[in-house]
């Protein structure tokens, strides 16, 4: 029985409207207890702050596009290296870090949880094999769905529950844990060197549109109950004004779900937020987007910030990274997978006084300012894309602090600074609302009950940041504000001590959650063995070597959900 | 059918890097007699693979190898791997993914240098990617869509036989429903046994492929070729092999060591990945390297995940450094610099030219291979292993990179340790030499 | 006779060596060099007679062979193994990757001279010769 008693902090747990008062956190076998024996060992955190650890909903940490840009780079690891101790593995950093360098990193800031966004299904096996060698975090993956033929196969015919059964099989067959959605419809035809227009053009072969499909597999995930909404990266990523097919896909699954809960998640907003017709003109279309958000609870979204940094943009959306490559010049990796999506890898370095670049810091930022519930904004930078996670803190002082943001508008393209409204912008966030975006929310997002809070049940997997809310005006000292939360002055996972003063002092392996939607026999059957028909024709591998198996799972954590079907 | 006989569906052929995974492998008494659905290579292995075996663990002394205990193999390998300075970790590519993970983990107790075959196959494409990137796929996208498909330098009747019809020119496509669907080119030295599968034929001058493809580049972006006959092959003929390129709907080049191993070497690669992508502004086109063994893109992938580099990975300082040319195997040995090795499922002494093996010979040299082989021959201490995909599972990606599991058909001879386990033993024991305990 | 020396994989080489490396199909499969007939007819001897391959690397016996694909004059073919690479160069130019193809040889007669086995040539390496 280990106990561990967290004593005199101020406490950060918006779940349970906890908000700064100070508070003692008791802790006994991985688990947040009522109270704990004199024996305990005792963490000081007075003068700190207690926050649940941060749970990361969207980062591209594991898996075969993440691979091939570690290969694609080796000079993105030259200068950032990890040494190997005792108690950690030797890696290198620096937009893709090594797999044991990613999991102490995450902790070192206090994060304890992290989803790896976007992973083929034929490939989830090994998104999964790097999962498993990722230390600390707690992980999972979201499969792909949206531009594989059995998915618009289904719905082109109007099968709806033969299609939400077969996402349920694929589910468990790739130890997924939410449906993933990448510019549907538009991969397939990226798979022929096309692009899709819009939510109207239909899919090349397939008699579909990416309307439908969004739909379509919004009410299948309605259907199975799974524990997280559609997690969509919409269409038009590489069209230049795009804003408004961000809202057009909003609106198109209004009114699917009931009882005001969220039923699509739209991730990295900040790409697909903006205006205009040519390079040189585009703008934000922030307000617009918020101004949706803010008048439907339908929707969550997270921002996709941009950080001023060389990184590596890598997504399953080929033909945007084709794009990409066509204006950067730069190196170009693109991975297409049979049936079901595709990959693409570009380096890319943001520019303070690139008139674009600048224009899309200020898009990320203007969302989570203009958007009033911090329950359905949540803070990423779609790492690696946007800029490496470790630049969390750097993001979160831009939005505690108003000095902050203006200090790093000063030296940004002047053109953008005039043409954004963010100068005018005057919000501030509060610990509380940090601790929302951060943790709170995307593990409601996520409906991970033990996560992202302190009470008592919940998974003792907590931050502790030497920064004394009563004493730092983080508007005014958002340089101390970044320093404390590089450096977590303690991290616990489930119970255990694994960062002491920003040192690795424990490396646990962490679990890794995936979603087993109970489908009824007799439909789950009559699909399998539909799926059995095709799988031959359609791939290379066969049926009974695709699916997972739980025991390739170092730590499988299985959450069950019945379906409505 | 006796009870004792059953017949095993869906086996993954672990030989090369197509790694067919519908192999029917009959087993009676715990023998694998016959397979069904394979290549004559798989058959040879599935067949024969206890032909040449050793059984017992050997130690090198007064000159000659005799049989010992496992523990005391163990505790002679970790000694010469904890006492080395720069030991290299060798092989990898003929064995499971959880192998390359504990050895790179072995590796980086011993500050040792972590390298695979690639070294002397692939390596060079891995350079060319550095530079250019590379546009590919999975190898079900050929099957389904490609209407042209291009062998260059690659030989696949002999190095993958069932390559060409399982994915390529003689598969069944939802798009190609048939052969006469598909265009079939092979560029090579001399005419092959593939070269006979193909529609058209073009044979290059030896150690010329980069000054072919550079004219094909040009004629691709519709430059004229200005002289009349370029690596042996006329300018009319490259200029209708651009056409065919263009206008196809996807296309593909395979290629193998035959770029890689020639003049130019890396450049070779650079040039080939560009022509891709160059190609991708007309049409859809890819390119796939034919890797060579069955989990040599397995051996690259764990080493990529764990230390950010694919091969050739020099943890010697603490912390993964890379530089081919350096810290690649051949180059380690030949200049003499390493003062131990490890080897597993690899034979250097039969691969490698003939001055490295001299070196290694100077060197103690540990081997762990489920066969007798050259190298076996001047290590110091031998380990036999159970074989993956037959005796013990394993995981292990394919050429194009999908992740596989292999499970085993029967069971290993009694005694016989997995190359995972020996190599976590040696572990254990290293850990203990370097705390002191 | 000067050749391109290629070396590389056959179907005879991969089996073999999968059956095991001492054995007389590996000998069989593996120690032979593969010529155009001309060039066989050229130096003087019938196919599976011995040549000497040499380079300025080394020097090997094989036992000679018509080259099973075609090839042209002038282009031989050794599969992988351990006595191609008694002949193949080592530098790797800074690649790491020593050329395995495309090497200049000298190819002669050499029907009297042994071919050895796989431990005699692996002794013959590594005692310094």
């Amino acid at each position: 029985m280990t106990e561990l008693l967290i004593r005199n902090g101020f406490v950060y747990d918006p779940l349970n409207g906890i908000e700064g008062e100070k508070a003692d956190i008791s802790i006994r076998d991985g688990k947040v207890v009522e109270s704990v024996g004199s024996g305990a060992t005792v963490i000081d955190a007075n003068g700190m702050i207690v926050m649940p650890g941060g749970v990361d909903i969207h980062s591209h940490i594991a898996g075969s596009k993440v691979n091939a840009g570690r290969i694609l780079r080796p000079e993105d690891h030259e200068k950032d290296v990890e040494r190997h101790t005792s108690i950690t593995r030797a890696g290198t950093g620096h937009s893709i870090p090594s797999t044991f360098t990613t999991g102490y990193r995450y902790a070192r800031l206090g994060y304890t949880t992290v989803f790896e966004p976007a992973t083929p299904l034929l490939k989830t096996r090994h998104t999964h094999e790097e999962l498993n060698d990722t230390p600390i975090v707690d992980k999972g993956c979201f499969p792909l769905f949206g531009n594989d033929w059995h998915t618009m196969e289904y719905l082109q015919q109007g099968r709806l529950e033969e299609c939400a059964a077969y996402i349920a099989w694929m589910l468990r067959a790739t130890k997924g844990y939410a449906i993933k959605v990448v510019n549907p419809g538009g991969v397939e035809a990226w798979r022929w060197g096309r692009y899709l227009v819009g939510l109207e053009d239909k899919v090349p072969n397939f008699d579909i549109t990416p309307r439908e499909i969004i739909r379509g597999v919004c009410k299948a995930n309605q259907l199975l109950h799974l524990p997280h909404t559609i997690h969509v990266h919409t269409n038009d990523l590489a069209k230049i004004g795009n804003y408004q097919t961000t809202i057009d896909t909003m609106d198109n699954v209004r009114g699917l779900g009931g009882d005001n809960k969220p039923v699509i998640h739209i991730t990295h907003v900040q790409f697909t937020g903006r205006t205009g017709s040519a390079w040189h003109n585009i703008g934000s279309g922030a307000p617009e987007i918020a101004d949706y958000v803010n008048k439907h609870d339908h929707v969550t979204v997270d921002m996709g910030q941009i950080v001023f940094m060389d990184t590596t943009t890598m997504t399953a959306d080929g033909g945007f990274q084709y794009m990409l490559y066509q204006l950067s010049g730069n190196k170009w990796m693109n991975f297409d997978v049979e049936v079901e999506t595709g990959a693409g890898i570009v380096p890319y370095r943001y520019r303070r006084n690139n008139y674009v670049n600048a224009i899309q810091w200020g898009i990320g930022l203007e969302l989570a300012l203009l958007i009033k519930d911090p329950w359905r904004i949540y803070l990423t930078t779609d790492h690696p894309n946007g800029g490496t996670f470790t630049k969390y803190p750097k993001i979160i002082s831009w939005l505690m602090s108003r000095k902050a943001r203006e200090k790093s508008m000063a030296r940004i393209n002047s053109i953008a600074r005039n043409k954004l409204d963010l100068p005018d912008i005057d919000r501030e966030y509060t610990f509380s609302e940090i601790a929302i975006v951060t943790r709170a929310g995307t593990a409601k997002a996520l409906a991970l009950k033990q996560k992202g809070h302190l009470g008592v049940g919940a998974d003792a997997d907590v931050a502790v940041y030497n920064l004394n809310p009563t004493k730092v005006d983080p508007s005014k000292e958002y340089r101390l504000v970044r320093r404390a939360l590089k450096k977590a002055a303690f991290t616990i996972k489930d119970g255990r001590i694994v960062v002491k003063n920003g040192e690795i002092v424990e490396a646990p392996t962490g679990r890794t959650y995936w979603v087993d939607s109970k489908v009824s026999e007799g439909l789950m059957h009559k699909v399998e063995s539909e799926i059995r028909d095709t799988f031959t024709d359609y791939y290379t591998l066969q049926m009974d070597n695709y699916a997972m198996d739980d025991s390739e799972l170092v730590r499988s954590s299985r959450v069950n959900v019945k379906a409505e079907i | 059918m006796t009870l004792s006989k059953k017949i095993i569906p869906n086996v993954i052929c672990t030989f090369c890097g197509a790694t067919c995974d519908d192999l029917e492998v009959t087993v009676e008494d715990g023998k694998v007699q016959t397979l069904r659905g394979g290549c004559s290579t798989s058959l040879n292995k599935f067949v024969n693979y206890n032909v040449e075996r050793h059984l017992t663990p050997l130690v090198k002394k007064d000159g000659k190898l005799e049989e010992t205990s496992y523990e005391d193999a163990i505790a002679r390998s970790a000694g010469i791997l904890a006492n080395a300075k720069y030991p290299i970790l060798y092989g990898w590519s003929s064995t499971s993914n959880e192998a390359s993970r504990a050895g790179l983990e072995l590796a980086e107790w011993v500050g040792g240098v972590m390298d695979n075959t690639t070294t002397v196959c692939h390596g060079p494409t891995l350079l060319g990617v550095h530079d250019i990137g590379e546009v590919s796929a999975s190898l079900g996208e050929i099957r389904q869509r490609a209407d042209m498909i291009i062998y260059w330098g690659s030989n696949p009747v002999h190095s993958h036989p069932h390559h060409v019809m399982r994915y390529s020119a003689l598969s069944k496509g939802r798009f190609r429903s048939s052969r006469k669907d598909r265009t079939m080119v092979v560029v090579d030295v001399r005419k092959t046994d593939t070269a006979k599968l193909a529609d058209q034929f073009i044979q290059i001058e030896p150690n010329s492929d980069y000054e072919l493809m550079c004219a094909l580049r040009m004629a691709v972006r519709g430059d004229e070729l200005e002289q009349d006959i370029i690596a042996g092959v006329p300018a009319e003929r490259i200029e209708e092999l651009a056409d065919l390129m263009i206008s196809c709907q996807f296309g593909v080049i395979f290629f193998g060591v035959g770029l890689t191993m020639t003049q130019g070497k890396h450049r070779n690669i650079d040039v080939a990945l560009s022509l891709v992508r160059d190609l991708n502004s007309r049409t859809k086109f890819i390119i796939m390297p034919m890797r060579g063994w069955y989990n040599v893109a397995g051996a690259n992938q764990v080493s990529a995940w764990v230390t950010g580099y694919p091969y050739a990975v020099d943890l010697s300082q603490g912390y993964p450094r890379y530089n081919p040319g350096d810290t690649t195997a051949v180059d380690v040995l030949v200049r003499g610099d390493c003062d131990a090795a490890l080897v597993v499922a690899s034979d250097p002494v039969s691969n490698f030219p003939v001055e490295v093996t001299r070196h290694l010979a100077k060197i103690p040299v540990i081997t762990i291979d489920p066969h007798p082989s050259a190298t076996s021959l001047i290590s110091e201490v031998v380990f036999p292993t159970t074989i993956v995909g037959i005796e013990t599972g394993g995981g292990i990606y394919r050429m194009d990179g999908v992740a596989m599991v292999t499970k085993p058909v029967v069971s290993p001879p009694p005694g016989l340790h997995s190359d995972v386990e020996i190599l976590q033993d040696i572990l254990t024991h290293v850990k203990k030499l370097k705390m002191g305990q | 006779m000067n050749v391109t020396l290629i070396s590389g994989r056959s179907l005879g080489q991969a089996k073999s060596k999968v059956t095991g490396k001492f054995t007389e199909e590996y000998l069989r499969n593996v120690a032979v060099c593969e010529l155009h007939p001309e060039d066989l007819k050229a130096l003087g001897i019938a196919p599976g007679q011995n040549v000497r391959v040499s380079t300025k690397s080394g020097t090997v016996v094989a036992r000679s062979a018509v080259a099973s694909q075609a090839s042209q004059r002038g282009v031989v073919f050794m599969p992988y193994g351990p006595w191609v690479n008694m002949v193949v160069p080592s530098e790797t130019s800074g690649t790491g990757m020593p050329s395995l193809k495309g090497i200049e040889a000298e190819v002669t007669a050499a029907p009297n001279e042994k071919l050895l086995d796989l431990r005699s040539l692996v002794e013959q390496m590594t005692s310094g010769r």
